[in-house]
C-alpha cells in the first residue's frame, strides 16, 4: 500500500475580475517532505496557497488532504484539516502578548484564564521539542521579526497543524536567522510534518527542499526533485527563457565626492532612535549599495536624504550643507539640489495610484516652470513630456491617460524611474529598485542604473536583496540596528561575510 | 458651602454622567472592535423618542426601555451594514445616522402625537422612579454617612445602577473572556482574527449591536428617567461628548467612568451658577458654562492631557489581503 | 482597467442613490399617512411652479452651493469638515460687523467687503480645528462638531448682549443700513409692469456662488495648489515624498473650506434677513455634506445638487404649510442622501460594476 499524498490539488483555477491568477493547477505533496513553490512576483503562488488556506474560494478544482476530498470554505476549515500558514506579513496582534496571540481563535472555553494556562504549558513542550523558544509574556511589538515568525509557527503547531505553509519566510530575516528557520523546518519534517515553502529565491529552494514546483503566469510549469535540477534550469522555467543572472558593467570611473553624510542621527516620531551616528559618502560615477535586513534604518536614511524625515548631523551635497530640520528640509528643496529619489515603496510613496500616468510624471516636479502656463498648470506640456518618457523607458501600454494602478509592477517602476532619471540628477537615491518587478523589467532597470552611473552620476542603492547589492554595487556598506557595520568592496567580500554583518556581527565576533 | 449643596451637585453629577457613561461604553465596544461610531448621538436620540412614545402609550417605563433599545439597534444595524458589509466610510455613515434620527424623531412624533414634535409628559409607571435603597431612611440622620448615603447613593432610578454595573461588567468581558480577547484583536488587526478562523464580520456586528443596546438604554434614560418626555434634539451633543470621554479614557472601561463623571460634573455645574458664584465669588457667564464641556473636549482632543492611541484598525473597513 | 465607464460613475451612481433615497422618503411619508405623489406635486408646484417659488429655491440653493463647495474642497484633501454650520454662523457675524459699523456708499462695495469679512471669519473658525489636526492629530470631525456648539453659544452670547440694540427684546442685531441691501431677483429681473420673483429672497449672491463654483473648479483642477491638495487627499505618504507639506495642505484646504462656508452669510444675512438673527444658518452647513457627496465633490455636481436641495427645502416648507409633514422631513431626506451616496456607495457600486464587467465580457467574446 502506498501512502496518500498529504495534499493533492486538482485543476485549481481562480480569477480576480479580468485577471486569471491560477489556471488549472494540479500539485501533489507527499507527507514528511519539504516542497518548494517558486515563481516570479505575480505568478500566482500566494493565490494558490490562500485558496488552500480558505482565504479565497477557487472558481474550479478539487482539494484532497491525506487522500480525502476536502472543501475549504474558510480558514476555520483549513485549520480543522490540519493546515497552518505563516504569511509573508505576519498576522499578529501587536499589542497582545505572545501567549494571547497563540490562544486567539483556539481558546478552550468562554473564559480566558484556563485557556492561557494550558497554552503556557503546551508552549513549553513545543519549545523543547522544536527549538522554538519564545517568552510567552513578551508583547509582540517589542520582539524582533525573527521571534515574531516563531510565534506564527507556534500558532500553527498549537492548532495541531500537520501541514505548514510558509510564504516568503526569509524576506525579513538575516541569513543566519534564515538558517535557523531551515533547521526548525528540518526538525518539523523529521516529526512527520509536511512543509510547503513559497519563495522567489533559488538558493533557498536548492538548500531546503525535497521537491520543487515552478509557477509562471498562473500556471504550474513543472514539478521536479530538487536533487535533479539546477538554479539555471529553475530560472529558465520561471521566466520561460534563458536569463542573465549577472549584470554586465564596466569598471567604475569614480569622480569627486557628491554626497557626504556625517554623523547622521534620526529619531522617529515614536521616539525610536532609527539611525545612529551614520557617516558615509557617495562619489560621482559609482554605485554605493547599502545592504541590510529591512527595518535597520535604511528606510529612514532614504527619507532624510529625500527630505521627508528630520535628522541631526550634517549632509553635504556637492560640498554645501543641506537643511535637515528647517524650512528647506523638504522634497522640493532636495530636488532643486540635484537629488532624485526612487522610493522603496512605489505604491505608497512614488506614485498616486489613482492618478493617470501623466499626473504622476509631474509628481514632485509640479513646480517645474516648463509645466506651468500663467497661474495654471500646463496639462498639455506634461502629457507631451509623459509620452516622450514612456517611449524612452518602454512603458507598456504607452498611454499617458491610464491610471497608475492599471500598470504592472514593472511598468509602474519604469514610470517612476523615467521621472527621476530624466531629471538628470547629480545623485539618485534608489530603494528596492526591483521589488515586485518581473524579471524582464529587472534587467531593464538594472541596465538603466548602470547607464546613469556611467554618465558620471552618484547612485545610492538600498536593497534587502543581497544578490542585487552584489550584482550592482561598486562599493557596499552594511546597516544593522541603525549603524553602519562597515564597508566592503564587492570583489573582497561574499554573501557569507555580508550576511554576518547584516546580523550585527563583525569578523572579530565570528572568529 | 454646606454638605447638602455639595451632595446636591454630586447627585446631579451622577444623574448627568449616566447617559454619557452608557453612550461612552457603547462607543467602547464599537471602537475596540475597529468601528468608529459618531452616530452615538443619533442612536440615543432615536431611543429617547421611541422609549418615551412607547412608555406613554403602554404606561410602562420598562416597555419603553425595550422600545428604545429596538430603535437604537435598528440604527446600529444600518451602521453595521454600511461600515462592515459594504465597507463604507464609517464617519459618513455616523453623520447620516445622526441626521436620520434628528429628522425621523420629529416627523414621527408630530404625526403620532401632534404636539410639535414632542411626546406628552410621562407620569407614574411610564417613568423610571427613584429607588430608595435599604436603610436610607433609617440612617438618614447619622452624621455625614447618613446624608451621603441618602442623597448621593440612594434615590436614583434603576437605570443609574444598571449603568454603573456595566463598568465592571465591561472590564470583565474585555479582559477576562474569549469574546473580549477576540473583540480587542479585531480592532487591532482584523487579519489576525481572520486567519485564526474567526469571522471578522460576525465579531464586528456583535460589537456594533452591543453598542446599539447601550445607546438604547442611554436614550431611554434621557427621556424616561432624567426628563419626563421626549423633546426635539434632546440628546444635545451628549453622543459627541461621550466620544471625547472615550478618547480621554483611552478606550479603557474604568477610565471611561472617571471621564464621564468629570463631564457630568461640568454639566452639573452649568446648572448651578449660584454655586459657582459662591465658590469663585464672581459671576460666570451662562453661555460659557454651557460650552465648557465642548471646550474641554477640544482640549482633550488636542492631546494636552496625554496622547491617546486608538485601536489600530479603527475606521478602516477590513479587506482581505494576500 | 476600471470596471465601469466614467459616465456611470459620475451620473448613474448618484442617480440610483438618489432614487433609493427618494423611495425610502416616500415610504416614510406613506407611513405617516400622507400621499407621496401628492406631496411631490405640492413640492414641485411650491418650489418650481412660479418665479416666487424659484426665488426661494435659488435662495436656498445659493446657501447650499457655498456650504457644498466648502465640504468638497476639504474632501479633496480627505478632510471631513462637519463644521460648515459653525463657520457659516461666524461668517454671519463678520457680515453683520462689516455692514453695521462701516458706512458703505454702495451695495456693490458692501457686498465685496462683506464677502471678504464672511470668508475671513469662517476661515478663522476653521483654523483652530485645522491646526489641531495638522499639529496634534486631533480628529477634525469631532473638533469641528465641537466648534459648531461653541459657535452657537458665542452668537447666543453676542446677540443677547453686545450686538443687540438697546431696548430690543429680540436676540438679533439691528437692521443693516439701506446702502448695504443687496439687489434681489425682483429688483434685477422685473421689467415695467411684470414683477418677477416678487417677495422672494433670491439675490445677487446667487451669482457670487456661481463665480465661486468656477473659482473652486480652477483651483482644484488647474492650479498647483489644487494638484497638491488632491495628491495629499489620495495619499499622505506619497505627498510627503513629493515635498508637499501636510501641515500646509491641511491648513490651506480647511481655511478655504471655512471661508466658503462663511461666505454663505452674504446670502442669508446680508441678502435676505438684512440683520443677524439667532440660528440664521438653519442647518445649511450640514446640508453641504449631502450636497458635496451627491455632487461627487465637483463644483458642477455641487451646483446641481444644491439646486436639488434648494427645491427640497422650499418644497419641504410648502409641505409643512399645507400638510401634516413637518419641515424635519427634509432632514430625513438629507440623511438618506448622505447614507446612500456616502456610506452605502459600495452597495450601489458593486452590482453595477459586476453588470458592466459582464457586459464587457460578452462584448469581448
Amino acid at each position: 500500500m502506498t501512502t496518500a499524498p498529504a495534499i493533492e490539488l486538482k485543476g485549481i483555477s481562480k480569477s480576480f475580475g479580468p485577471v486569471q491568477a491560477n489556471k488549472d493547477i494540479s500539485i501533489c505533496v507527499m507527507p514528511g517532505t519539504i516542497h518548494g513553490i517558486i515563481g516570479e512576483n505575480g505568478a500566482g503562488k500566494s493565490t494558490l496557497m490562500s485558496i488552500l488556506y480558505g482565504f479565497y474560494k477557487a472558481d474550479a478544482g478539487e482539494i484532497f488532504i491525506a487522500g480525502q476530498k476536502t472543501t475549504i470554505p474558510d480558514s476555520q476549515a483549513a485549520i480543522a484539516a490540519g493546515i497552518g500558514m505563516v504569511f509573508q506579513h505576519f498576522k499578529l496582534v501587536e499589542n497582545f502578548t505572545v501567549l494571547e496571540n497563540i490562544v486567539l481563535g483556539a481558546e478552550d472555553s468562554g473564559l480566558l484564564r484556563p485557556s492561557l494556562a494550558r497554552a503556557r504549558r503546551e508552549l513549553k513542550a513545543l519549545a523543547d521539542e522544536y527549538e522554538l523558544n519564545v517568552d510567552p509574556d513578551a508583547v509582540v511589538q517589542d520582539i524582533g521579526v525573527g521571534m515574531q515568525q516563531r510565534v506564527e509557527i507556534l500558532k500553527a503547531l498549537y492548532r495541531r497543524a500537520d501541514i505548514l505553509i510558509l510564504d516568503e519566510p526569509t524576506g525579513v530575516l538575516t541569513p543566519a536567522e534564515a538558517d535557523h528557520l531551515f533547521r526548525i523546518l528540518e526538525n518539523l519534517k523529521r516529526e512527520g510534518k509536511t512543509i510547503i515553502l513559497i519563495t522567489h529565491k533559488l538558493r533557498e529552494i536548492m538548500d531546503a527542499t525535497d521537491t520543487v514546483s515552478v509557477m509562471r503566469r498562473g500556471e504550474m510549469t513543472a514539478t521536479v526533485k530538487t536533487a535533479d535540477t539546477s538554479p539555471a534550469e529553475l530560472a529558465e522555467l520561471m521566466v520561460g527563457r534563458k536569463v542573465l543572472l549577472q549584470v554586465e558593467k564596466a569598471p567604475a570611473q569614480v569622480g569627486a565626492t557628491i554626497l557626504d553624510v556625517q554623523n547622521l542621527n534620526v529619531t522617529d516620531n515614536k521616539g525610536v532612535h532609527r539611525v545612529k551616528d551614520v557617516s558615509f559618502n557617495v562619489k560621482a560615477g559609482e554605485i554605493l549599495g547599502i545592504a541590510g535586513v529591512s527595518g535597520n534604518g535604511q528606510s529612514e536614511l532614504l527619507e532624510v536624504l529625500g527630505g521627508y524625515e528630520k535628522a541631526t548631523g550634517q549632509i553635504l551635497m556637492n560640498g554645501t550643507p543641506i537643511d535637515l530640520t528647517g524650512a528647506k528640509s523638504d522634497g522640493r528643496s532636495r530636488r532643486a539640489r540635484g537629488i532624485a529619489h526612487v522610493p522603496e515603496d512605489r505604491q505608497r510613496e512614488g506614485l498616486i495610484m489613482d492618478y493617470q500616468a501623466w499626473e504622476n510624471v509631474a509628481f514632485g516636479y509640479h513646480h517645474d516652470p516648463a509645466f506651468q502656463s500663467g497661474m495654471f498648470m500646463n496639462h498639455a506640456a506634461i502629457k507631451a513630456d509623459t509620452v516622450e518618457k514612456m517611449a524612452r523607458f518602454d512603458v507598456r501600454p504607452p498611454d499617458p491617460r491610464l491610471a497608475a494602478k492599471s500598470f504592472s509592477g514593472g511598468n509602474q517602476q519604469k514610470i517612476v524611474l523615467a521621472r527621476e532619471i530624466e531629471r538628470n540628477p547629480d545623485l539618485l537615491l534608489i530603494g528596492q529598485p526591483t521589488r515586485g518587478v518581473d524579471i524582464g523589467a529587472i534587467e531593464f532597470i538594472h541596465q538603466q542604473i548602470v547607464a546613469l552611473r556611467d554618465q558620471g552620476k552618484a547612485i545610492l542603492l538600498v536593497s534587502v536583496e543581497l544578490e542585487e547589492i552584489l550584482a550592482l554595487s561598486d562599493r557596499i556598506a552594511v546597516m544593522f540596528d541603525g549603524r553602519m557595520m562597515g564597508e566592503r568592496m564587492p570583489q573582497d567580500t561574499d554573501e557569507k561575510e555580508l550576511g554576518m554583518m547584516m546580523a550585527g556581527m563583525t569578523k572579530e565576533d565570528a572568529a | 458651602m454646606d454638605l447638602l449643596t455639595i451632595l446636591q451637585v454630586l447627585d446631579s453629577t451622577m444623574r448627568l454622567a449616566v447617559p454619557l457613561l452608557l453612550a461612552c461604553l457603547a462607543g467602547l465596544y464599537s471602537e475596540r472592535a475597529g468601528i468608529f461610531d459618531i452616530g452615538l448621538e443619533g442612536k440615543m436620540l432615536a431611543a429617547a423618542f421611541l422609549s418615551a412614545a412607547v412608555a406613554y402609550t403602554s404606561g410602562s417605563a420598562w416597555v419603553g426601555l425595550g422600545a428604545g433599545i429596538v430603535a437604537s439597534l435598528a440604527l446600529s444595524a444600518v451602521h453595521g451594514l454600511a461600515s462592515i458589509t459594504f465597507r463604507g466610510n464609517q464617519l459618513i455613515s455616523g453623520v447620516a445616522i445622526n441626521f436620520l434620527a434628528a429628522g425621523l424623531t420629529v416627523v414621527v412624533a408630530q404625526s403620532w402625537f401632534g404636539q410639535g414634535g414632542r411626546t406628552p409628559q410621562l407620569a407614574g409607571a411610564a417613568r423610571f422612579e427613584p429607588i430608595t435603597l435599604p436603610f436610607a431612611e433609617a440612617i438618614r440622620d447619622v452624621a455625614f454617612i447618613g446624608p451621603v448615603y441618602y442623597e448621593l447613593i440612594s434615590g436614583h432610578t434603576a437605570l443609574v445602577y444598571i449603568a454603573l454595573l456595566f463598568v465592571p461588567l465591561t472590564w470583565w468581558v474585555m479582559y477576562r473572556t474569549r469574546f473580549g480577547l477576540r473583540l480587542r484583536a479585531v480592532g487591532e488587526n482584523p487579519a489576525a482574527v481572520d486567519t485564526a478562523g474567526i469571522s471578522v464580520v460576525g465579531l464586528r456586528y456583535v460589537a456594533v449591536l452591543i453598542c446599539g443596546v447601550l445607546c438604547g438604554i442611554a436614550g431611554a434614560y434621557l427621556a424616561t428617567a432624567l426628563q419626563a418626555s421626549f423633546v426635539k434634539d434632546m440628546s444635545a451633543g451628549r453622543g459627541f461628548i461621550a466620544l471625547a470621554a472615550l478618547i480621554f479614557a483611552k478606550w479603557r472601561p474604568w477610565y471611561v467612568l472617571y471621564a464621564c463623571l468629570l463631564f457630568g460634573f461640568l454639566q452639573a455645574m452649568a446648572l448651578r451658577p449660584d454655586v459657582i458664584e459662591s465658590v469663585l465669588s464672581f459671576k460666570v457667564n451662562a453661555q460659557l458654562l454651557d460650552v465648557l464641556p465642548y471646550i474641554l473636549t477640544v482640549i482633550i482632543l488636542a492631546g494636552f492631557v496625554g496622547k491617546a492611541i486608538p485601536p489600530r484598525a479603527g475606521g478602516e473597513p477590513y479587506v482581505k489581503e494576500r | 482597467m476600471d470596471a465601469m465607464p466614467k459616465w456611470a460613475d459620475v451620473v448613474l451612481i448618484p442617480l440610483i442613490s438618489l432614487i433609493l433615497a427618494a423611495i425610502l422618503s416616500a415610504l416614510v411619508i406613506l407611513a405617516i399617512g400622507e400621499s407621496p405623489v401628492e406631496a411631490l406635486n405640492l413640492m414641485i408646484e411650491g418650489a418650481l411652479g412660479s418665479t416666487y417659488g424659484w426665488g426661494y429655491t435659488l435662495y436656498y440653493a445659493t446657501n447650499f452651493i457655498f456650504t457644498g463647495l466648502a465640504v468638497s474642497v476639504a474632501f479633496h484633501a480627505r478632510m471631513f469638515n462637519i463644521g460648515g454650520e459653525g463657520q457659516a454662523m461666524l461668517g454671519g457675524l463678520g457680515v453683520a460687523l462689516i455692514c453695521l459699523y462701516i458706512p458703505w456708499p454702495h451695495w456693490s462695495l458692501a457686498l465685496f467687503g462683506a464677502a471678504i469679512a464672511a470668508a475671513l471669519f469662517g476661515a478663522a473658525w476653521a483654523a483652530i480645528p485645522a491646526f489641531l489636526q495638522a499639529k496634534r492629530g486631533s480628529h477634525i470631525v469631532i473638533t469641528t462638531i465641537m466648534f459648531n456648539f461653541i459657535a452657537a453659544a458665542l452668537l447666543n452670547y453676542l446677540l443677547i448682549g453686545a450686538l443687540k440694540p438697546t431696548g430690543s427684546m429680540e436676540p438679533a442685531t439691528g437692521k443693516f443700513p439701506e446702502a448695504t441691501h443687496l439687489p434681489s431677483f425682483q429688483d434685477m429681473f422685473s421689467f415695467g409692469e411684470t414683477a418677477l420673483f416678487r417677495g422672494a429672497p433670491a439675490n445677487v449672491s446667487f451669482f457670487v456662488a456661481i463665480i465661486a463654483c468656477f473659482a473652486v473648479w480652477a483651483l482644484i483642477w488647474k492650479t498647483k495648489l489644487g494638484y497638491e491638495i488632491r495628491s495629499f487627499g489620495h495619499s499622505e505618504t506619497a505627498a510627503k515624498y513629493a515635498g508637499i507639506s501636510p501641515t500646509k495642505i491641511i491648513m490651506v484646504s480647511m481655511l478655504i473650506s471655512g471661508g466658503l462656508a462663511g461666505m454663505m452669510a452674504i446670502n442669508n444675512v446680508q441678502g435676505e434677513a438684512e440683520r443677524l438673527v439667532l440660528n440664521a444658518v438653519e442647518g445649511a452647513g450640514f446640508i453641504g455634506i449631502a450636497v458635496a457627496l451627491m455632487g461627487r465633490s465637483h463644483p458642477f455636481g455641487v451646483f446641481l445638487a444644491a439646486i436639488l436641495f434648494g427645491f427640497l427645502y422650499q418644497g419641504g416648507a410648502e409641505l409643512a404649510l399645507w400638510t401634516k409633514i413637518p419641515r424635519e422631513m427634509i432632514v430625513v431626506i438629507q440623511a438618506l442622501v448622505i447614507l446612500f451616496t456616502g456610506a452605502l456607495d459600495d452597495m450601489v457600486r458593486a452590482p453595477l460594476e459586476r453588470m458592466f464587467l459582464a457586459m464587457r465580457r460578452k462584448g469581448d467574446a
